[in-house]
């Protein structure tokens, strides 16, 4: 009697050490989000108002962005270096597509467009030569800035009366378009990894792409449309972008773009080597570091030192969570 | 130590290992097994795939701990286990079959490898090359010693191994199959080789399916089956079919079924397979394949089993050769396209060819299938999946407390019954199962094998390939036999007569060419 009592407590005590261990994994980085807006509200109040959490949102959105394409590519156990040069070329063509009289609006689209063709290219080398990704888009990462820089003859445009500029300035009921762009992006990401078959196959070819070539997963297809996905992602960042300056610079706009995008999808808990991560992780993960670079200007900390510590709370947060991971797998 | 050293060791072994045997958490890997060898003795070790050869010669190099009560001696004395260093300085070397060189290094490089000699703590080249040539020239080879590794062939490279076990003055040297790779020039020249090591007073255990070899080689020769120790033949005693009893002669352990009918010769025609060959290992392979027909095939590891079966699946590109399915031909160039027409292939290497391990279960179970079920716009049918996994769970008897558990969290028996639940989602005419059983609990094997009765018995026609010989005979209708990439024969089970083990083990062997 005794012992069965015993044995029903222990179960219970299992299953809820199980539960916390899910909601754990679940939650992932989002503790780290929550502790870090709370020690820069400490260090200075201005921190949690709404005006200064929508700049955060809004300097956070391009990059979500970027990261929610990065997402796709890394979850294959992939990488693409490229999506910052993309975001460039994609500016210059916005801006340049909006000075067409009458059509100007096609800017957004053309944008789009155009980081798509410069994915696809990179998925077709990486899918059907067989290239490494890294030294791919590693390639293009130089040529598409040389790219950015020939659309523009090494100058900056500019359009003061850009027909899109309530993209990058406007809001609705108070919400930036920026953030409600970046929102979208992400549900729809979700819906694809998560609801589609598409997005399975995209787990199954980062977990084993041998294995899912021999299950009968297309996996040339899959890698092509990862690839495709960032670079429009990183066109339609371009649009954005482009949207807020009113103007686009071929040489500068979208440096190391890319290693924010990676960082915010590493410290999501995505996988480096494929298969195993979310989007919601990379949500968390860009804000993060949004909230980074304005809790640390906030804070006064010099430009250098924000450097310094941007760095070191990455690896800190990717170590704590391999930690937790391990954690979790011994028992 | 005294009485030890006493000269009564004039016939005494220079190898004795005694009461060796290993277990690996509740796996019995060697039981009881004792060997000994004498100084310029060749000594060849036979047994099946699995028989305990490797693990043995692993206890012998130190790189395994044999379980207590087990000893080796050398000239006599205790030596201690399961440290490689040690093993090395007593005069112990293994040849393996992957052979272990650095290519960009001289042939003098390679010898001295780690165990460079030395002058005011430098790399003194100028010795090491010259005793470098000094152990070539004692092996009577052509090389030089400052010829790159790449530049030699992989006989003469194996020659480079030998050397460098003289180079630590091993006197025992163990080569586990070293003419799988090798021409029969190469052969020869090792035979030499082996002959001069001989006279030297160099003991040598020497494993290799191949009778032809045991035969011109061997002084004596013992085999091991079933993780045990059968028996030793002296060079007078050897025969191919006393050796191939030892290797096989067990009795058929009761857990087969084979409850559908055998097929007739009228039975349709499912896969019928003609040349294939790969341009590599595989050359001219033909056979047909019947409707509710198991067929084995068996051979020895490297035969070309798995390379043939991945070629019929579309996975690796062929030279030559047709399919035709049902009678009518088909054009298969890639995984996709065998399971569109029906042909479904299990894979030998379970966690690196076919689970996805951070995957749950269910979408492990029906990832072959997501398009079929996919609701309009591309969306996933979870409850399909589920449908799928729940089916697969219950009939397949598969012990997980949960469908979304990760497919890496179940044991290997369990394991595998997923991927066949994938396979058979695919709803296949053909099935090829590469090694179905491997690595998998008894309990499982039995569910198993009566998964593979039970899918013949629906006219589903199943290849399996196998390196467990009583399976083979308990689970198969028909044999095909695979030797050096070609198909070597065919054993049939006639009226009344099962098959024969001895004769497969001939075909594979070769034996049967004497």
């Amino acid at each position: 009697m005794s012992d069965k009592t015993t044995v029903t407590s222990g179960d219970q005590a299992a299953l809820r050490s199980r539960r916390l261990r899910t909601a754990f994994a679940a939650l992932g980085m989002l503790p780290v989000l929550i502790l870090l807006a709370a020690g820069f509200q400490f260090i200075n109040p201005r921190f949690l108002t709404g005006t200064n959490l929508l700049i955060v949102t809004q300097q956070s959105s391009i990059n979500i962005v970027l990261a929610a394409g990065m997402t796709f590519v890394i979850l294959t156990g992939g990488i693409d270096l490229s999506v910052g040069s993309i975001l460039a070329a994609a500016a210059m063509v916005a801006v340049l597509v909006s000075l067409v009289p009458d059509w100007g609006l096609l800017g957004v689209p053309a944008a789009i467009l155009a980081g798509l063709g410069f994915g696809l290219i990179n998925g077709l080398l990486v899918a059907y030569i067989r290239l490494p990704p890294f030294i791919v888009t590693l390639g293009s990462l130089t040529a598409v800035r040389g790219i950015a820089r020939l659309l523009g003859e090494d100058t900056t445009v500019f359009n003061s009366d850009l027909p899109f500029d309530f993209i990058g300035n406007g809001s609705v009921l108070g919400i930036p378009w920026l953030v409600i762009i970046a929102l979208t992006v992400v549900v729809l990401s979700w819906l694809v990894l998560k609801r589609s078959v598409l997005g399975t196959w995209i787990y199954a070819v980062g977990g084993n792409a041998e294995a899912a070539r021999l299950t009968g997963i297309k996996v040339p297809l899959v890698l092509l449309f990862v690839y495709g996905v960032s670079g429009l992602l990183a066109g339609l960042g371009g649009a954005m972008s482009a949207a807020r300056l009113y103007a686009a610079n071929g040489l500068q706009l979208g440096q190391s773009y890319e290693l924010d995008a990676i960082a915010a999808v590493i410290l999501g808990g995505t996988s480096f080597v494929g298969g195993v991560g979310s989007i919601w992780g990379t949500l968390i993960g860009g804000l993060i570091i949004a909230v980074l670079s304005n809790g640390l200007i906030l804070a006064g900390v010099s430009d250098i030192w924000q450097y310094i510590i941007k760095g070191l709370v990455i690896i800190v947060a990717v170590a704590l969570d391999r930690y937790r991971l391990q954690a979790g797998a011994r028992t | 130590m005294s009485v030890a050293a006493q000269p009564s060791a004039a016939r005494r072994p220079v190898l004795e290992m005694h009461h060796i045997s290993k277990t690996f958490g509740a796996i019995r890997a060697l039981q009881d097994v004792s060997l000994s060898v004498h100084a310029g003795e060749l000594h060849a070790l036979m047994g099946e795939n699995g028989a305990g050869k490797s693990t043995l010669m692993k206890v012998l190099s130190g790189a395994y701990r044999p379980d207590a009560g087990g000893e080796i001696l050398i000239d006599g004395v205790p030596a201690t286990t399961g440290d490689p260093i040690k093993a090395r300085a007593a005069g112990i070397a293994v040849i393996y079959q992957e052979l272990s060189l650095a290519p960009n290094l001289t042939v003098a490089q390679n010898i001295f490898l780690g165990n460079e000699p030395r002058r005011f703590g430098i790399v003194d080249r100028e010795q090491c090359h010259r005793r470098a040539s000094e152990i070539i020239a004692r092996l009577g080879v052509s090389f030089s010693a400052r010829a790159l590794v790449s530049s030699l062939s992989l006989g003469e490279r194996q020659l480079v191994e030998i050397a460098r076990a003289l180079s630590t003055n091993a006197r025992i040297i163990v080569m586990d199959e070293p003419t799988t790779s090798l021409t029969s020039r190469e052969t020869d020249r090792l035979f030499e080789v082996i002959a001069t090591l001989k006279a030297q007073g160099i003991a040598i255990i020497y494993i290799s399916h191949r009778m032809e070899e045991v035969y011109q080689l061997a002084d004596r020769v013992s085999v091991l089956r079933d993780s045990g120790y059968v028996g030793t033949l002296e060079r007078a005693d050897l025969s191919a079919s006393r050796l191939v009893a030892m290797m096989v002669g067990r009795d058929l352990s009761a857990f087969y079924k084979k409850d559908h009918r055998p097929p007739d010769a009228k039975r349709a025609v499912a896969l019928s397979v003609r040349g294939m060959s790969d341009g590599r290992l595989l050359k001219n392979c033909s056979f047909d394949l019947h409707k509710g027909e198991v067929l084995a095939l068996a051979g020895l590891v490297g035969s070309g089993r798995t390379e043939l079966a991945r070629l019929i699946f579309g996975a690796d590109r062929r030279s030559a050769g047709t399919l035709e399915l049902e009678g009518k031909p088909v054009t298969i160039g890639s995984p996709r396209e065998a399971l569109d027409a029906g042909i479904a292939y299990l894979t030998e290497d379970r966690k690196e060819l076919g689970l996805f391990l951070d995957m749950s279960i269910s979408d492990n179970i029906s990832m072959g299938v997501l398009s079929r079920d996919a609701r309009t716009g591309g969306f996933r049918d979870f409850a399909a999946a589920d449908r799928r996994a729940a089916k697969a769970v219950a009939d397949l008897s598969i012990r997980t407390r949960s469908a979304q558990a990760n497919a890496g969290s179940l044991s290997g028996g369990n394991q595998q019954k997923v991927l066949l639940a994938r396979l058979l989602e695919t709803e296949p005419k053909v099935v090829i199962l590469d090694e179905p059983t491997r690595g998998v609990d008894v309990g499982a094997k039995s569910e198993i094998y009566r998964l593979i009765d039970s899918l013949a018995n629906k006219g589903i026609a199943i290849l399996m390939i196998s390196s467990e010989l009583p399976e083979v005979i308990g689970v198969a209708d028909r044999v095909l036999v695979m030797r050096d990439g070609a198909i070597a024969g065919e054993v049939t089970a006639s009226e009344g007569e099962p098959l024969r083990q001895e004769a497969i083990m001939e075909l594979a062997t070769g034996a049967a060419q004497k």
